[in-house]
């Protein structure tokens, strides 16, 4: 068959809409993301950039459309006949295991502050994924490794930078072997020069073929780094194409040339 | 005229003091560890409920820490059995009361507490997939408790010296020992200097002992 080399489609958002009272933060949003790849969303703040990441893994719910993962509605399940099959958001317990199949890297790090590093690892991998701690331990300590901090499993987060801190966020979530890794501008609140050691991570990540959606104002990285680039602009996509064409300084589509022209003016 | 300090009958009767001391603590861990369960339950409940419960609960806080401990106290020793038929000791009473006291006070530094701990360190329990039970268990606890341990040894040795109260529902603690002393030997000054000097030293024993819980707390691994 002809679409035998694609790969499957892994994350399927499709027509979701969201509001705040009588803001709409998302209309009618689609995007598809295939296995293996890293879709970097770009635009301007208040666009909806992160609500979208955030509906990805339920930490927001959405007014209506639908976010599958693997063809599984993350958030929601069918309900009974009787109410013509309404939606009905899914148990507390339900959405833990859906989120567990999700990794998520936060602007703020947000590790546990009473655990050290190797037990941020840990906490997840005991009590969601049920190892032994032994085995949990030497996960930890293996990621931790893989980004560059295996000498600092028993050191708490305030011990530890900014930029270290991130990279045990970001294990922490690859840890758990998720499907697919939602990075939320896990630079922006970054001192310059710890930006490379993060994105270098990232970078490593996707090379192992990990699928990726990420915000992100490193427009350098996404280009990069990224199979495609999304630009979000009020809430609805506005541009989405290989980094090349999204970003290229010739597009008829004004949001995005404005953007991208405010965004050279300010960084460089 | 003068009076001159004469502290050998304070000696003589130092028992009454001592054992008072003793009595007195046992009065506050009691209390506080049922105060500590209530304030507990009642915060997590607290945060998560809905607008009837919050009421209910709030009334409570409300209602204790506007009313002076030694009026509950009455009211829980000599008022209650006269309308319920229960009987019970003068110092299962105080625990009673004094537990019921410290949990409204607790309930509000936990409280506090619970809604001190930052959204972002949920939302990434949340985002490994830990149930709500586990996020409240492995994360929202641990945190909540850095945040209160300072206010939480401050309301510790404010209720030990609660225990006073008790004293006039003739619990043999240490004030009433105190009292004893007094009536029994007129003592008046010698008396009250040492069992000031002995809450005193108490109360900086505890303070101290909970600055050590604080700084291994904070250190653990």
């Amino acid at each position: 068959m002809a679409s035998s080399n694609k790969p499957p489609v892994l994350l399927d958002i499709a027509e979701v809409s969201k509001s705040f009272g009588a803001v709409n933060v998302l209309r009618s949003v689609s995007l598809t993301v295939d296995k293996g790849e890293v879709v970097t969303i770009i635009g301007p703040s208040g666009s909806g950039k992160t609500t979208l990441l955030r509906c990805v893994n339920f930490l927001e719910s959405y007014d209506s459309g639908s976010i599958r993962i693997d063809g599984k509605e993350v958030g929601f399940r069918p309900g009974p006949a009787r109410d013509s099959g309404a939606r009905q958001r899914r148990s507390e317990r339900d959405l833990a295991s859906m989120r567990a199949e999700t990794g998520m890297v936060f602007q703020g790090f947000n590790l546990f502050p009473h655990l050290t590093a190797a037990g941020n690892i840990m906490l997840g991998l005991t009590k969601v994924r049920g190892k032994s701690s032994a085995e949990a331990r030497s996960i930890a300590e293996h990621w931790l490794g893989r980004v560059g901090l295996g000498h600092k499993a028993d050191s708490l987060p305030a011990e530890l930078s900014g930029g270290q801190q991130q990279r045990v966020g970001i294990a922490r979530a690859v840890a758990m072997e998720p499907k697919i890794l939602l990075l939320d501008e896990i630079t922006s609140a970054l001192d310059p020069e710890l930006v490379g050691e993060v994105l270098a991570v990232v970078r490593s990540l996707a090379e192992d073929g990990m699928t990726m959606v990420m915000v992100t104002h490193e427009m350098a990285f996404a280009r990069d780094a990224s199979s495609r680039i999304v630009f979000m602009a009020d809430g609805g996509v506005s541009a989405v194409g290989p980094p090349k064409e999204v970003l290229a300084a010739e597009t008829t589509n004004e949001r995005l040339r404005a953007f991208l022209a405010r965004f050279r003016a300010s960084h460089f | 005229m003068g009076y001159t300090l004469n502290f050998n009958l304070i000696w003589r009767h130092f028992d009454k003091l001592w054992g008072g001391l003793l009595l007195s603590l046992e009065l506050a861990v009691i209390s506080i560890a049922i105060g500590i369960v209530i304030g507990l339950v009642l915060a997590v409940w607290y945060v998560s409920a809905g607008r009837v419960v919050r009421a209910i609960i709030a009334a409570y806080v409300e209602f204790i820490r506007n009313v002076p401990l030694i009026l509950l106290v009455y009211l829980v020793f000599y008022g209650l059995p006269t309308v319920v038929d229960l009987a019970y000791s003068a110092q299962t009473s105080f625990v009673a009361t004094l537990a019921l006291y410290s949990g409204a006070y607790l309930v509000e530094v936990f409280r506090s507490g619970l809604e001190a701990v930052p959204r972002g360190q949920l939302d990434a329990g949340k985002a490994i997939g830990l149930t709500p039970w586990q996020r409240l268990i492995h994360v929202r606890l641990p945190t909540m408790m850095r945040i209160t341990l300072p206010a939480l040894s401050n309301t510790f040795i404010s209720l030990f010296k609660d225990t006073s109260v008790a004293s006039v529902i003739s619990v043999p603690e240490l004030t009433y020992g105190a009292q004893w002393i007094n009536f029994n030997t007129f003592r008046i000054v010698e008396v009250y200097l040492v069992v000031t000097a002995m809450y005193l030293v108490t109360g900086y024993a505890l303070l101290f002992a909970l600055r050590l819980v604080e700084r291994w707390y904070r250190t653990a691994r």
